[in-house]
């Protein structure tokens, strides 16, 4: 820490001017979270920044905003409360802390259950694809639960509904089901899972239920798809989380998880504060935050409405939609997002010897844009993928210039790929007759090279 | 969670102010409204309802910083789009974390050499840091019992009665004892040589507070560090300090250098601060720092492979808005040694007005210490007639967040005011409070205390009159008893924050 102070100006001008070597938000197509909102809802968010959100006594309209927040999406996922019942619910900071208070609470009631029933509730699991996000091992790993993964394979990326099920032992607090998986933007069929489950409930006894992970798909499903049975109408269904900061529309920092109904929270794990004088009861695993996100999603949900929702989602698909076929007319890449599904686009190189989708990406980001390259989580690790996620802020324009610049790039590495071979060839040519000499550089290459292709293969675990 | 009280149907409908000019509809609070609303309509709604919402720098309830410069505002709204954990995106952001960890381990004087790099990182809140801490805790204890070959299934963890509520989540959650030192009259933190005590093999570590949220005083870790270093020696067991210093962290430094509380002390592992409290940033960020890599198991920390490159995380958040790290670099460079001292030297100075001006009312005791945090803790002399919740009450009418509240177990039967001086809170502001304070005592003074009332129709009785109490009497009698029984019940969860 300096010794000294330093005038305001100075200080807000030398951290200014270092930020400007972050990347563009906007250019940043690697990530699902909202980069733009409008002017109005800005403002809502400068002047509620210096409120603390868990003062629920001294800003009791923020806190009826979340209260309102939480109904809205129960209703939206037709969580069945009556007319007179509020719905059980909550704002957290992302859908990784939302996910943690649902494994919490089925933790929580499997040991209830296991101890009634006088049976041993040291070894909780959780059955989940091997697509989940990262947030999914966390919980695992902090709160002691094993995560039985199910894996993938090549054609199949996201969690098999049959396997899932043979999976599900008497330990097994939850299966956890994804909408709108992190790898290709795909939809889990929650419905099937919800069915086989119930069959082997039958037979078990166990009472197994399902988490649906909707953090990006639970903003798109209910309004492009709204017949698609994935959420609270599956009987299964308990809890469902959702990011407010992906397809909700608003900046980094919300998250939102519903629960079927109060049964589904165990007590014991709900605070009753008296905070500031008055009962607060409270489920979170942060206290104080700011209470901009949770304002600005209030604006979202009244600014857009239903229809809202669905024009700008639906323009996503469309762009995705241009950005798909715009990839497929240059033949040289595999489609791996379905139709169905988060408006993102996964494509892989149709031939790989010559050089890889890791190389796209690198060249790709001369232009400025940020696109992801990685693998795909096992047992189809040698699948090698690009991402491109179509945000509200993403216009067809941008689109068809993402195309022309791939298209670019292609040209580029196709001729560099190609002298490479010639001089390779003209060597070997050179070479026939005379004893194989490689001089120390060439090894050097070559040994690189290798271990570059090593490394590629093994980065996996995108988000 | 939803507290919200639904009215009699479903869907009762918020009436517009511009129902008759944008909207044909009117807003329903309870489902999605089917069409959309043009934006100023939207805001214009929600800015006038908020309207009702208290001022944040009014409340004096609050650790949690309510201004900053305009100068730092601008750079908030400028990385209000930035998700911070998009690491390779943002190299800078990330790297204005990792300078603000280290000067935070500098100035509690880790043991690091020269250009080595601190173990620690940004978080949401001290929830989120202690819960990080406790974890690094329970792990280690863990791997300790299991090379020993003894049981690990009941961690314990060793605090005062007076801790934040939210180590009572951390227990809860994570499924270790809170083994809770008790208070007493006169003594409203945690005694080290009872901590000791309480101390056995099952304990993953002893958590002291510095700034107690009830009083704001510092706890003795020196003398919990001397004591438990004796016992660690008896028993071989090992066991470990970590220092909540969610308040006391960013005073100590430059109020108190001399006082031996952070790392210089051999048994402190980990230490939490608040930025959002005396770090002078918006709410939305902590600090969680460890003594050295030995501290944090390295099986708790997640490599992610995130957009391509390798990133080491331990964090329970992970989408979050990069704000605030920046806003607390901003604090750290701007200010520096000299301002934060300034700053607090201030704060120290509001405080003693404050304390002296309600001393000279002669009503009250002051409970809080000179050295700590910067508040002022005080309760009735004479609460017989009117209670500090009626204080309280009234002053909300000048505009005042003033909480009242009763002291934890076992000495819940001290009830306190609690005023919390923060760097908004200027010496007008503290002499205006003092007048406030005195308006009000006057009032309760004229009013009949419910109380009295009571004791005088005993005393009725006594002098041989038969006391025929009306049924309004009786009723009111029985509302009284109940209200103070409900206000006890309420104040035994006494979980202020």
């Amino acid at each position: 820490m300096p010794e000294e102070s330093m005038p305001k100006e100075a200080a807000y001008q030398v951290i200014n001017d270092e930020l400007m070597l972050d990347g563009n938000p906007r250019l940043n197509l690697a990530s699902f979270v909202t980069t733009w909102m409008e002017p109005e809802c800005d403002k809502l968010i400068m002047a509620a920044i210096n409120k603390n959100y868990v003062d629920m006594d001294e800003y009791p309209v923020t806190t009826e905003l979340q209260n309102r927040c939480v109904n809205m999406i129960a209703h939206l996922f037709h969580a069945p409360i009556g007319d007179n019942e509020t719905a059980i619910g909550v704002g957290t900071v992302g859908s990784s802390e939302a996910i943690m208070l649902a494994g919490l609470a089925f933790k929580r009631k499997w040991q209830h259950r296991q101890k009634s029933q006088g049976k041993p509730f040291d070894k909780p699991n959780i059955v989940t694809g091997a697509n989940v996000q990262v947030c999914w091992e966390k919980f695992a790993r902090y709160f002691e639960v094993e995560l039985k993964e199910v894996k993938l394979r090549e054609g199949y990326y996201v969690m098999d509904p049959e396997k899932a099920v043979e999976m599900v032992d008497e330990n097994t607090i939850c299966v956890a089901a994804i909408l709108g998986s992190t790898l290709t933007g795909e939809f889990e069929d929650v419905k099937r899972l919800n069915e086989l489950l119930t069959k082997k409930n039958e037979e078990t006894g166990w009472d197994t239920p399902i988490h649906v992970d909707a953090a990006s798909g639970g903003f798109i499903a209910p309004f492009l798809y709204p017949d698609l049975e994935w959420d609270f109408r599956l009987p299964l269904v308990k809890s469902i989380n959702v990011s407010g900061h992906k397809y909700g529309l608003v900046y980094a920092g919300v998250g939102w998880v519903i629960w079927r109904n109060k049964e589904d929270l165990p007590e014991e794990l709900v605070f009753h504060i008296n905070y500031l004088g008055s009962d607060q009861p409270t489920f979170t695993l942060n206290f104080s935050k700011g209470s901009s996100q949770i304002i600005a999603q209030y604006y979202q949900f009244i600014r857009l409405g239903f229809k809202g929702y669905k024009n700008i989602i639906g323009n996503c698909m469309e762009n995705a939609r241009v950005l798909r076929e715009g990839l497929e007319k240059t033949g040289r890449f595999d489609i791996l997002s379905k139709e169905v599904g988060v408006p993102l686009v996964a494509f892989a190189l149709k031939d790989s010897t010559k050089y890889t989708v890791f190389q796209i990406a690198d060249n790709l980001r001369r232009f400025g844009w940020i696109i992801p390259a990685y693998t795909m989580a096992p047992d189809a690790q040698h699948i090698a993928v690009l991402r491109i996620v179509i945000r509200e802020d993403f216009s067809r324009a941008l689109a068809e210039r993402l195309i022309s610049h791939v298209e670019e790039v292609l040209k580029e590495m196709d001729t560099l790929a190609a002298k490479t071979a010639e001089t390779t060839a003209t060597v070997d040519a050179a070479q026939r007759g005379k004893p194989a000499k490689k001089s120390e550089r060439e090894i050097q290459e070559e040994v690189t090279q290798y271990w570059k292709r090593f490394v590629d293969r093994r980065r996996t675990g995108v988000c | 969670m939803v507290l919200s009280k639904t009215a009699s149907e479903s869907d009762v409908s918020i009436h517009s102010t511009f129902a008759s000019r944008y909207v044909r509809n009117s807003l329903p609070r309870f489902r999605m409204p089917e069409n959309s609303i043009p934006k100023d309509a939207a805001y214009q709604i929600i800015n006038d309802e908020l309207m009702l919402d208290g001022n944040p720098r009014l409340n004096l309830a609050s650790f949690v910083t309510t201004w900053m410069e305009p100068e730092c505002d601008k750079l908030i709204m400028d990385a209000v789009n930035k998700n911070y954990v998009d690491m390779d995106e943002y190299p800078v952001t990330t790297e204005l974390q990792n300078r603000c960890v280290n000067m935070i381990a500098h100035l509690f004087n880790a043991p690091l050499k020269e250009s080595e790099a601190a173990v620690g990182v940004g978080t949401v809140g001290s929830s989120e840091a202690i819960m990080l801490a406790g974890l690094a805790f329970k792990r280690k204890w863990q791997n300790k019992r299991k090379a020993e070959g003894k049981p690990f299934d009941k961690p314990n963890i060793v605090t005062g009665a007076n801790v934040q509520v939210c180590w009572e989540k951390f227990a809860r959650y994570f499924e270790v004892e809170l083994k809770e030192v008790k208070l007493r009259e006169g003594y409203y933190v945690m005694d080290p040589v009872k901590a000791v005590e309480l101390v056995d093999e099952n304990t993953i570590c002893v958590a002291a507070i510095l700034g107690s949220t009830l009083n704001g005083e510092f706890e003795d870790v020196k003398l919990l560090n001397d004591l438990l270093v004796e016992k660690n020696k008896q028993t071989g067991w090992d066991t470990p300090i970590h220092v909540d210093a969610a308040s006391g962290g960013f005073i100590a430094p430059f109020l108190y250098p001399e006082l031996e509380w952070d790392f210089r002390l051999p048994l402190v592992k980990s230490i939490n601060v608040s930025g959002h409290k005396y770090g002078l940033v918006y709410a939305g960020i902590g600090w969680i720092i460890w003594r050295s890599k030995e501290d944090l198991p390295e099986e708790l920390i997640f490599h992610i492979n995130y957009l391509g490159t390798d990133q080491p995380t331990f964090t329970l958040n992970f989408s979050k808005g990069s704000s605030q790290v920046i806003a607390q670099y901003y604090q750290l460079i701007r200010l520096g040694y000299e301002g934060y001292r300034n700053v607090m030297e201030n704060c120290h100075e509001n405080a003693m007005v404050l304390k002296e001006g309600l001393e000279k009312t002669g009503r009250f005791n002051i409970v809080s210490k000179d050295e700590g945090v910067p508040l002022v803790a005080f309760s009735l002399k004479d609460s017989r007639r009117h209670d500090e919740f009626e204080i309280s009450e009234m002053l909300r009418r000048f505009g005042w967040i003033v909480p009242a509240y009763t002291m934890p177990a076992d000495a819940q039967h001290i009830t306190v005011l609690r005023v919390v001086i923060r760097e908004d809170f200027s010496r007008t502001l503290a002499e205006r409070l003092v007048l406030d304070i005195q308006k009000v005592l006057h009032e309760l003074d004229t009013l009949p205390a419910r109380v009295n009332a009571k004791l005088s129709a005993v005393e009725n009785g006594k002098n041989g009159t038969v006391i025929k109490k009306t049924e309004m009497e009786k009723q009111r009698e029985i509302t009284d008893f109940w209200k103070k029984y409900v206000m006890e019940r309420k104040s035994n969860r006494n979980k202020i924050c």
